[in-house]
């Protein structure tokens, strides 16, 4: 019953934390369009955080600069359990472009574990949409 | 007694993670400092083991939302190397894209400042407008962000008649939607209030700071690219360049409506005399060898790029210089006697970029030493309290 009932609140409320680890921005606009009037992600209850403290999902875009990479997981260990990581974008994957550049690590998957990719460069916010549904469906 | 905050390298304001260090004396800033490098990712040395054509695409993801303004000033620059000039018709469609993103990015500013004003709605507006620019754009180049349009000698794709109509209707959609707007910010003396004032950035610092693009123009001084040194078609086509002599947000919020307005002209006057012919001309393999600079009006200011040819497929060195490096000593300039309230909405009006995500501002206290965290929205809270304290600023007229 308990079970449930967490279950239930977790799909009906995941509060989100956007995430930049060096990305060109692309994703990041699409991420905020996704929020906007059009697509509007906050009707399946999505919420933007400020704070990982507050967050369930940790929606993240950028090929990980070295720079970022220790304040990637130390925002990652901040944000309570359980929580889910969201890989937004092409460079988020593997790297993009920039693959082979000294500076990158290429993807999130490199530095925390990614629960769901969104691919496209930048990924659509329809794309981005689907990507959060999905991950709500594993739930 | 002094205080010093740290800001960043996370910061929802700025394109690139940034880390600042303020020098506050209770909630007046006094100094400020930059520390840059979180976002690099090496793009130059990357370019230089690319050929021209796939740089073209390396430098539009340069940045997510002045793409367009990259890719086009390296190939203007790769252009003059390989001699070869682009069709009429080519670079009549590659400066439309040009002001499409123009008009894209002023849009989401306009929308970031709202909300960093606390004027939320607006920025759903705002927002919801501009995807009718993002409609176009798709329709155009079949992609909503990095539009991968511009191609060495011209562009890649062509649009046909019922293109060129549905562009114009959306245009005067968009420009009804604008003047609606700008109304809406007319009549709202409680934004008008809110931005008036703040960030001060005087006639002479922006000049010796060399701040460029709106920043520059917000402060009266009329430096534009187009105008200046035209490249492309701008010798042209009619417009002017917006400045606003107040100085402050309100004159970089002012600035931008204005240009969004002139960008609807240019677009249309393209879109009117769009010569018949091809879109693209056929480049050698190879350029000669040589150097260029390249410059380019981008919606934030001034962008360029060196490019130097050895005579290979490849680029030996490519340097950018992008439009918000030269803004940013005009940032600590703006910083300085500003309040601490004012820092989201000082930095909006400098760079548009993801405002929306919240962030949290660090303030350590010198004399303890003992760090507190105050959350952005606790920050937008703050400036609040300070704007409905602060009466003076209510009457303020809305400069247009």
């Amino acid at each position: 019953m308990l079970k449930r009932l967490v279950r239930w609140s977790r799909i009906k409320s995941p509060w989100i934390l956007h995430l930049n680890s060096g990305a060109c921005n692309a994703c990041d606009i699409e991420i905020v369009a996704a929020l906007t009037p059009r697509f509007d992600l906050e009707r399946l209850g999505v919420l933007l955080k400020a704070t990982p403290r507050h967050a369930d999902v940790l929606v993240c875009s950028g090929p990980v600069t070295r720079q970022m990479k220790d304040r990637l997981i130390r925002i990652y260990e901040q944000t309570p359990d359980p929580k889910f990581v969201v890989a937004v974008g092409a460079c988020a994957m593997s790297g993009c472009v920039y693959r082979g550049s000294y500076n990158i690590l290429g993807g999130i998957d490199q530095v925390i574990p990614v629960d769901v990719y969104v691919p496209g460069c930048p990924a659509r916010p329809d794309a981005i949409l689907d990507g959060v549904v999905k991950l709500l469906g594993k739930l | 007694m002094k205080v010093q905050i740290p800001i960043g390298p996370q910061h929802p304001a700025l394109k690139e993670p940034i880390g600042l260090r303020m020098t506050v004396e209770g909630e007046v800033i006094h100094d400020a400092d930059l520390r840059l490098g979180y976002n690099h990712r090496g793009v130059e040395k990357v370019a230089e083991g690319r050929s021209y054509i796939q740089n073209l695409y390396l430098t539009e993801r340069i940045c997510g939302i002045c793409s367009h303004s990259h890719s086009t000033t390296f190939a203007q620059g790769a252009e003059i190397l390989f001699e070869i000039v682009p069709p009429k018709r080519g670079q009549f469609l590659r400066y439309l894209v040009s002001e499409l993103e123009r008009v894209h990015s002023h849009l989401l500013w306009l929308g970031v400042a709202g909300h960093e004003a606390g004027f939320d709605s607006f920025f759903m507006y705002v927002w919801r407008d501009r995807e009718i620019v993002m409609d176009i754009l798709e329709m155009i180049s079949g992609n909503r962000v990095h539009y991968a349009i511009n191609t060495i000698g011209g562009v890649r794709r062509d649009i046909d008649e019922a293109q060129r109509t549905k562009i114009l209707d959306l245009l005067a959609v968009l420009r009804a939607r604008t003047s609606f707007y700008l109304n809406l910010g007319t009549t709202e003396p409680s934004f008008v209030g809110r931005l008036a004032g703040v960030g001060y950035l005087s006639k002479e610092d922006a000049m010796s700071l060399c701040a460029v693009g709106p920043t520059a123009r917000a402060s009266n001084v009329p430096r534009d690219v187009r105008k200046d040194d035209p490249y492309g078609i701008y010798d042209e086509v009619p417009f002017e360049v917006c400045t606003a002599d107040t100085c402050d947000v309100l004159g970089r919020t002012v600035v931008r409506i204005k240009e969004v307005l002139q960008s609807y002209d240019i677009m249309e006057y393209l879109l009117r005399n769009l010569p018949a012919g091809p879109v693209a001309v056929k480049a050698p393999r190879r350029p000669k060898p040589g150097e260029i600079v390249s410059r380019y009006e981008a919606p934030r200011g001034e962008n360029i790029h060196y490019i130097k040819s050895n005579g290979t497929d490849k680029p030996e060195r490519l340097k950018v210089r992008a439009p918000t490096l030269g803004n940013y000593a005009a940032t600590i300039a703006m910083l300085k006697k500003g309040f601490i309230a004012d820092i989201p909405l000082i930095f909006a009006a400098i760079d548009p970029c993801i405002c929306c995500a919240e962030r949290s501002v660090e303030l350590v206290d010198s004399r303890s030493g003992r760090p507190s965290v105050v959350r952005w929205s606790e920050l937008r809270r703050m400036a609040g309290r300070r704007a409905a304290r602060d009466s003076k600023k209510r009457n303020v007229e809305w400069p247009l």
